[in-house]
This record gives C-alpha cells, sequence and structure tokens, in this order.
C-alpha cells in the first residue's frame, strides 16, 4: 500500500441550472488570453447532445484514453511509445479548431463609429483566427437547451443502443446538464500520451499539470484525454488544461467554478487512494465492474492502518483531518451516489457526478402538478430510457447501478418530507435503499442544504516545506548557528500568501480549527 | 575575389557556428516556453496529413544522406567494398527519392500556409526566413543530385566541397576548394551556413527536442511541488 492524496470534485447534476457562471469565470481568471479563445476549461454541456468538442465521446474516433489489449494488459488507445514517435509529425487523432468552433468577436468600434441613420448599427462577427468577417455557424454550447436536437442529438455517442426510443418531441424530451472540467484522473492517459514529459501528476494533491517550459507543442495530450479536457494554445504553442485553480487549492480555497457555482452543486475534498492499486483497478476486465475497482482503490480515512501508512507516506496529520471529513468520499463512498464519468475510457476520473432524478421527475409532473415522492420510486424502474442513457453517460452502461443511486436520491426525498410535514422517521424508506436514517439525513444535509463549510473540505498546502528549502544552503548564508543573523528581507511563507489571498480573512474558517470551536 | 571567397567560405561558417550554439544556450535559457514546434494541426489537419508527413520523413532520410556523404571519407566507403561509380548510384537513387519526398511535403507545407488565412496568419518573418532557405537548400540539393549526379557528367563533391566543410571542424579552412567548385555547391553551401546561424532563434530548435526519451518511460509521471525536499 502507497498512499496518496488526492484533490477530487463531486458535481450534484439535479441542482445544476445550466447558468455557466462556472463556465464564464472560469474563463475570465484562466482563458481569456489570444490562443486560447476557444478553450473552455470549464463548459457545461445540454444532454443528449453533442458536446464540445463535438462528438467528444466518441473515442472510436478520437481514440483517447486506454484499452485492454488481447492479453488484457492496459495500454493507450492511440497506440503505445514507438508509434506516437512515428505519428509525431502528423497526429492521426486531434480535433481541429471546427470540431470546437471558430473563436470571434465583434467589431464594437461600429457602434461608436457609425454615422448618424434610421436604423442602429449592428455589429458583425469577426473571427479571432483570422480577422475576417465571418458567419457564425457553431459555438462552444451550439446545442444549449436541446436546441437542434431533433437533427442533431442523435449523434450523440451515449444514445448507443438506445437511439430508436429516445424522442426529441417537446412533451418526450428529458434533458439535464453536464458541467465538465478536467478529471484529474488517477491514472491520466494525458500524463502517458505526453513524450516529452512535461505533463505530470502532483505527489501532494493529485493535481494534473502541464509544465508549460517543457512541452515542446507534440500535441498527443490533446487527443490522448478521452475527455478532450486539454487544450492547444495555437499562439504559444503549447498545451494547456484546468489547473484545478491550484493557487487557490494551496491555501484552501475552492476552485472558481465551485466558488461561483450558483446552483451550490460543486464539493470538493480529499480522498485517499492506494497508488500501488491503480494499474490493476484500471486494467479490470469487464467495463462494469470498474466503478467498484476505482472504489477499492480508495482508501478508508478511518482505518488505522490506513492513517499509519498514509503518515508514513508523508501525508501530514491535518490532511488526514479534512480526509475524514471529505464530502468527496462521503458522496461516492459511504453513501454511492456520485459515479465517475464514462468510467470506461480506464482513466479513473476524479470528477464525479449525482446523476439527476430530473429526467424521471419531470415526466411525472404536469402543469401545476407536482410529484408524488412515492411515484418517483416505482417511475424509477419505468423509465428505461433515461436510466439507460444515464448509465452509458455513468457506469459504462450498467444501469442497475444508476437505479440503486436514483433510488436513493429518492428515498431520501421521500423520507424528508415525512420528516419535515409529518415530523415522522421513516426507517422503512431508509432500509429499503440499504441505509440508516440518520446516513439518509446527513445525506440531504450534504446534498440539500449544503452549507459552504460542507461543500469545500480543503487542507491548505504545507507551505513550511518551501519555508525549509528557502532556508537550505545558497538562501541565506549569514543565517547559522552562532553566525551574525538571517537576512532579514524574506517574509514568513504565511504573511506573503495573506497579502496575496486578501479574500481569505472573509472567508469562513474551515477545516479542524472550525471543528475545535 | 580572396576576400569575398574568405567571407564566405570562412567567417561565415565560423560565425554561424558561434551563433548557432551561443544562440542555442540563450534560447534554452531564456526563452523555454518559446521552444516548440509550434504545431498548426489545430488549424489544419488535412493538408499537413500529408505535407508534414512528406516533408518530415523525406528531410530527415536526407539529412541522414549528408551525414554519411559529408563525414565519412571516400577512403572509408571503398575500403569496405563500395566503388566510387556504385556509390553515386546508391546515392543518386536514395537521395532522389528522399530529395523528392522532401520537396513535394515542402511544397505542400508552403502552399498551406500560403492558401489557409487561419494558417497564415500564425507566420512570423522568421518563419518566412526559415521557409526561404530551406527553400534553397532543398531545391539546390535536389539540383544537384539530379541534374548534376543522375543526369548530368557527375561532379565528386566529396573529394572538394567535402574536405573543405571537413576542414572548418579542425582548424584547416581551405576556402579555395570552395571557390572552384560550381555556382551551385556555392550557393547551397552558403545558404546551409545562414541557415544554421538562424535555426537557434526559429522553430527549428524543435528538431533537438525529438522526444527519445518517451520510449521505454513509466507511463504515469509524478512530481513533488517542492522536489528539492524529496524524502
Ligand atoms: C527530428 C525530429 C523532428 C520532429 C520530431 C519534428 C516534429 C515536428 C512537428 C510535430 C511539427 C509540427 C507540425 C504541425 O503543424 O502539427 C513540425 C513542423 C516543422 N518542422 Fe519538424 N520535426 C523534426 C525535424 C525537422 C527537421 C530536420 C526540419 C528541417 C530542417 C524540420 C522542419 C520543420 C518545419 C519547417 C515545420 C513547420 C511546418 C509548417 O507548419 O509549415 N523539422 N516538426
Ligand atoms: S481528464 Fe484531465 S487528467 Fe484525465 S486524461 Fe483528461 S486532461 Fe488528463
Ligand atoms: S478548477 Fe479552475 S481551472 Fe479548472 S475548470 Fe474550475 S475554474 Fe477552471
Amino acid at each position: 500500500m502507497r498512499v496518496k492524496a488526492q484533490v477530487g470534485m463531486v458535481m450534484n447534476l439535479d441542482k445544476c441550472i445550466g447558468c455557466h457562471t462556472c463556465s464564464v469565470t472560469c474563463k475570465q481568471v484562466w482563458t481569456n488570453r489570444p490562443g486560447t479563445e476557444y478553450v473552455w476549461f470549464n463548459n457545461v454541456e445540454t444532454k443528449p447532445g453533442l458536446g464540445y468538442p463535438r462528438r467528444w465521446e466518441d473515442n472510436d474516433q478520437w481514440r483517447g484514453g486506454w484499452e485492454l489489449d488481447k492479453r488484457g494488459r492496459l495500454r493507450l488507445k492511440a497506440g503505445g511509445q514507438l508509434q506516437k514517435l512515428l505519428k509525431i509529425f502528423w497526429n492521426p487523432n486531434l480535433p481541429t479548431i471546427d470540431d470546437y468552433y471558430e473563436p470571434w468577436t465583434y467589431d464594437y468600434e461600429t457602434l461608436i463609429t457609425a454615422p448618424l441613420s434610421e436604423r442602429d448599427p449592428v455589429v458583425r462577427p469577426h473571427s479571432q483566427l483570422t480577422g475576417k468577417q465571418m458567419e457564425v455557424k457553431q459555438g462552444p454550447n451550439w446545442d444549449d437547451m436541446l436546441a437542434g436536437a431533433p437533427e442533431t442529438a442523435g449523434q450523440d455517442p451515449d444514445l448507443r443502443g438506445i437511439q430508436d426510443h429516445v424522442k426529441f418531441a417537446y412533451e418526450q424530451a428529458f434533458m439535464f446538464y453536464l458541467p465538465r472540467i478536467c478529471e484529474h484522473c488517477l491514472n491520466p492517459s494525458c500524463v502517458a500520451s505526453c513524450p516529452s514529459g512535461a505533463m505530470y501528476k502532483r505527489e501532494e494533491d493529485g493535481i494534473v499539470l502541464v509544465d508549460q517550459d517543457k512541452c515542446r507543442g507534440w500535441r498527443f495530450c490533446v487527443s490522448g484525454c478521452p475527455y478532450k479536457k486539454v487544450y492547444f494554445n495555437h499562439k504559444t504553442g503549447k498545451a494547456e488544461k484546468c489547473t484545478l485553480c491550484y493557487p487557490r487549492i494551496e491555501v484552501g480555497l475552492p476552485t472558481i467554478c465551485a466558488e461561483t457555482c450558483v446552483g451550490r452543486i460543486r464539493y470538493l475534498g480529499l480522498v485517499l487512494y492506494d497508488a500501488d492499486r491503480v494499474l490493476e483497478a484500471a486494467s479490470t476486465p469487464d467495463e462494469k465492474d470498474l466503478l467498484n475497482a476505482q472504489l477499492s482503490v480508495f482508501l478508508d480515512p478511518e482505518d488505522p492502518e490506513v492513517r499509519a501508512q498514509a503518515s508514513r507516506d508523508g501525508i501530514p496529520d491535518d490532511w488526514l483531518e479534512y480526509a475524514r471529513r471529505s464530502p468527496v468520499y462521503a458522496l461516492a463512498m459511504r453513501y454511492r451516489v456520485a459515479l465517475p464519468l464514462h468510467p470506461e475510457y480506464r482513466t479513473l476520473p476524479m470528477v464525479w457526478y449525482v446523476p439527476p432524478l430530473s429526467p424521471v421527475v419531470n415526466a411525472l409532473e404536469g402543469d401545476g402538478y407536482e410529484a408524488d415522492p412515492d411515484d418517483v420510486f416505482p417511475a424509477i424502474d419505468m423509465m428505461r430510457i433515461p436510466v439507460a442513457y444515464l448509465a452509458n453517460l455513468l457506469t459504462a452502461g450498467d444501469s442497475e447501478v444508476i437505479k440503486a443511486v436514483l433510488h436513493r436520491l429518492a428515498a431520501m426525498r421521500a423520507y424528508m418530507r415525512k420528516r419535515q410535514i409529518l415530523d415522522e422517521t421513516d426507517s422503512e424508506v431508509a432500509r429499503a435503499v440499504g441505509m440508516a436514517p440518520p446516513e439518509l439525513e446527513d445525506m440531504y444535509r450534504l446534498l440539500a442544504i449544503a452549507k459552504y463549510e460542507d461543500r469545500y473540505v480543503i487542507p491548505k498546502a504545507h507551505t513550511e516545506l518551501a519555508q525549509r528549502l528557502s532556508e537550505q544552503p545558497g538562501t541565506c548564508g549569514l543565517d547559522f548557528e552562532g553566525g551574525p543573523g538571517n537576512c532579514g528581507a524574506l517574509p514568513r511563507p504565511e504573511e506573503s500568501l495573506n497579502e496575496r489571498f486578501m479574500m481569505l480573512r472573509q472567508l469562513p474558517v474551515v477545516g479542524p480549527e472550525a471543528a475545535g470551536k | 575575389m580572396r576576400l569575398a571567397s574568405t567571407f564566405l567560405w570562412v567567417v561565415l561558417p565560423y560565425s554561424a557556428m558561434v551563433l548557432f550554439v551561443a544562440g542555442h544556450i540563450w534560447r534554452y535559457r531564456y526563452d523555454k516556453f518559446g521552444w516548440t514546434s509550434r504545431s498548426t494541426q489545430l488549424l489544419e489537419g488535412r493538408w499537413l496529413a500529408w505535407g508534414s508527413n512528406l516533408f518530415h520523413y523525406g528531410a530527415l532520410a536526407a539529412i541522414g544522406g549528408h551525414v554519411l556523404g559529408m563525414l565519412i571519407p571516400t577512403q572509408l566507403t571503398q575500403a569496405v567494398g563500395v566503388s566510387e561509380p556504385d556509390y553515386h548510384l546508391i546515392s543518386a537513387v536514395a537521395g532522389s527519392a528522399a530529395g523528392i519526398a522532401c520537396v513535394v511535403g515542402f511544397v505542400i507545407l508552403v502552399a498551406r500556409r500560403a492558401y489557409f488565412p487561419r494558417v497564415r496568419r500564425t507566420t512570423t518573418p522568421i518563419d518566412v526566413a526559415t521557409y526561404v532557405l530551406l527553400a534553397l537548400l532543398i531545391g539546390l540539393g535536389l539540383a544537384e543530385t539530379l541534374a548534376v549526379n543522375a543526369f548530368g557528367g557527375g561532379y565528386n563533391y566529396r573529394d572538394s566541397v567535402a574536405i573543405w566543410f571537413r576542414g572548418l571542424f579542425i582548424l584547416d579552412p581551405r576556402p579555395q576548394l570552395m571557390a572552384t567548385a560550381p555556382i551551385i555547391y556555392q550557393v547551397h553551401a552558403a545558404a546551409a551556413w545562414l541557415l544554421y546561424a538562424l535555426w537557434p532563434f526559429s522553430r527549428l530548435v524543435h528538431v533537438w527536442s525529438i522526444p527519445l526519451q518517451y520510449i521505454g518511460r513509466p507511463y504515469i509521471l509524478y512530481r513533488r511541488r517542492y522536489p528539492a525536499l524529496r524524502r
């Protein structure tokens, strides 16, 4: 056992209202630069739909992620190391800009410079690639709210096997939103695809990053990521990706996309895992077993043996406390309501999703009629299509797992309704989904009340390590025992961090400090 | 005449060598962020498939040929039993194949750059200079192989150009050897030195980054935030 810590995310899809605030704030912070106009580290897709880049999920075409060879060994779907080098002059699996969209802006100046006239002046779209006037044919969220779905959504790769049953007529359609960021995978195929060794996973928190000084622009990571969450900056010629906002995570703050999430759908927390068993889990023969394989790699932070080994592996004690209170671990492991996106890509993704009940609930609800929670329960089993669709998205096609999760969510609603309206404790409904009443209530607090401190349980990075580094020989030659004293100017790391993150002061105290109050 | 020949065949080569070495050191130290192939595949893929593959495989084969031709003396090939006419035949056939692939690929690449506004917009002045010099080199190299050696009377550059070239490295420059070479070889050599001088400041630095270390490397890489404290 080799214990590593990973910052993971869970998104509760039932609460996503598709407002795109996460996308916009992320873009403002990270990608509003030349070369990344088309890049959205965070994007929100309407499902069913083609997504961004279009049909990114079809890895028969893009060949992202991993597969098993005939002898059951894990290998990159796009081919191994030698094959990559032979294809380095031209990557056969790279999406082109038109698979995303041609970024554009408007000639806003005409609004001011246009001569006086009868009609208002109009701004025209101009390509940010060529500078020429263009016709907008596609955007980063072109099929928002099922726009164009009758014509296009049929090509959604998640409809595999159920195309003939899905209707896009207004009354029969179902939809939900899928916000996506980099999965910061345990077995990242982007890292494995990078010939330069510029991409890496951080030992401390599992964040996957691109070293901009080492990237040589061979662009295999872009096609190697099955989620298409590495992007090519066409100005710098280097790859860029979601950073999990590591400068914020390091000081205990949630990512921008989570912080600004209006629906409060996002959770951030630690998961401990056994790095020695990652390869074995990713090589699980049956795709449908990958979920359980990944769960089995996670380690229980309450287990004394795990804690002892974690300490030996250098995980700080306060991090273990944070791991205990992790909402990500709770939703994925304890309550089993969060699921990984496309586990069949075998990267062991670490952004998990609570599937939405809404496709089922909405179908029960007519105009002005609210669904009775007791009706929802049986409806889950009858609504084959949305469930099969969710299964293609989250469980490699295993509908039973989706049903079990939806049952839990429905049970939570039924239980809490009795609890709050009738002041009754219905342990029957809890037992039916294999949970105890206090567990359902905890889950309710986490999912429905969703307090800031419960959603984001993020330990600070141990910057005293950096301090120790700066104390190493070569930085201040005067500061030895009996020496003339320190060099004076070095601020303590806490101070400089506080300077940079003034907002820290306004934040509620989280972590063990808060627990102790 | 002597001054010109000294400049072209002594000063230019040595200045280019200095610029080549110093330029790479400077670029590596101060512009790692700019060190990339600056791929434009994202902007255009179909033409690049032909252009880039033909050009690169052709160019790499041609460079391999140069290394053989320039660095291995005639005596050595004869010693291993390859006669002079045989050597010329082999070099003419293999060189032509590589050269044609390289030229066709290069034409496609340049046409692509000119034709697609998206790609054209990414072209810098250094790119233009690189393409001009490359065009000269490839064009002349091919002309030498085809016109002079394959179909013309043949010219044994290994007894003049190559000796001059090796002489530069053993600090025994002999410009007179070049001054009497056919003009086509002279232009070729001059353009080559100019390209070497430009090399460290152009996208061509990507050539040194050929990622052979990828072969056999563990797939997943981990890094500590503070590597110096690795336990
Ligand atoms: C040694 C191994 C080499 C590797 C791995 C390599 C790789 C690459 C790659 C990946 C690109 C980007 C293609 C794209 O747009 O996606 C590229 C472009 C280019 N390479 Fe190389 N290259 C190598 C050698 C060379 C050599 C020897 C030359 C010429 C002397 C060269 C000249 C160029 C030029 C001019 C371009 C720009 C093509 C264009 O976009 O018009 N390369 N190379
Ligand atoms: S989701 Fe992120 S970590 Fe996983 S393969 Fe893609 S870029 Fe890499
Ligand atoms: S974690 Fe940060 S970089 Fe990544 S999608 Fe969210 S806001 Fe963007």
